[in-house]
């Protein structure tokens, strides 16, 4: 029990669920945009986690901080080229649908 | 006692918000709809890093994720999909199994995190204002973050170089 009343675990708890949602999500669908969509909810668990612990474990320094603002850096880099290479596919295939893009398999 | 139940009453909206959009986000069939619901989704995350006093990485999310992604996924779906096409329903096969992963998955970590007894420090918070920030963010000493910071701009380059470069037409 710290200052916002709130205890670790429910932070925990919020950022699994969302992390394993996205999993989910990760192997059921079949369009690519939907996947990004999944990796993106995957990487905003992993920020709650950080600034969850930096908050209430390591309040007097700002790693988990600086963590996430990096992540969230990275995670906007790799949608800029994602989808550039989704639309180069779309160019190609007509389609973005992953069982359809299987020209390098054989 | 009231400001604690006051935050207790916004923890649990934002935490439901953020599970049943994300659920909503991973299996609504109109992708538009999909892209929409993950907007709410990044927006209650803000909701959360504002209730841990993060009030910069508050805002970083906001105008990144939720003003800055989402308008480049938007962009995406409408030029590459119809925007009345709506999904298949995931076969019976692939839908058992992403629900034994995913709940597997989440059966083990709850079951971890809840048993494990975490600590919480009684130090003192420093406070996150843009001078701390700013001054961590160049500081190559203790606590200094000026080598991922560097390296960081090298990826935005290199992001920016290689989305030009792979989505420009190819003169045939």
């Amino acid at each position: 029990m710290l200052f916002t009343g709130i205890p670790l675990e429910f932070f925990l708890v919020t950022s699994t669920l969302m992390f394993f949602i996205g999993i989910y999500g990760f192997i059921t669908r079949e369009n690519i945009i939907t996947i990004l969509m999944s990796i993106e909810l995957i990487l905003n668990s992993v920020n709650i986690n950080f600034l969850a612990f930096n908050r209430y474990l390591y309040p007097g320094q700002l790693e988990g901080h600086f963590f996430s603002l990096f992540v969230i850096a990275v995670a906007a880099a790799e949608a800029a080229v994602a989808i550039a290479i989704i639309i180069n596919i779309y160019r190609r295939f007509k389609s973005i649908e992953v069982d359809n893009v299987d020209e390098m398999k054989n | 006692m009231e400001a604690i139940l006051g935050n207790q009453v916004m923890f649990i909206l934002f935490s439901a918000m953020i599970v049943m959009f994300s659920i909503l986000t991973v299996t609504s069939r109109r992708i538009l709809r999909a892209a929409t619901f993950l907007l709410f989704v990044l927006l209650s995350t803000a909701g959360l890093y504002f209730m841990l006093n993060y009030q910069f990485l508050a805002a970083v999310q906001i105008t990144l994720y939720a003003g800055g992604i989402v308008v480049l996924i938007i962009f995406s779906i409408l030029l590459t999909s119809h925007i009345d096409h709506k999904f298949d329903r995931v076969p019976a096969q692939k839908l058992i199994m992403g629900v034994i992963a995913a709940g597997s998955g989440i059966a083990l970590s709850l079951t971890t995190l809840l048993t494990y007894n975490f600590v919480p420090a009684n130090q003192e918070p420093i406070s996150v204002d843009m001078n701390t920030i700013g001054k961590s963010l160049l500081n190559y000493g203790d606590h200094g973050f000026v080598l991922p910071f560097e390296v960081i701009s090298v990826l935005l380059l290199a992001a920016i170089v290689a989305a030009v470069v792979i989505a420009k037409r190819k003169k045939i």
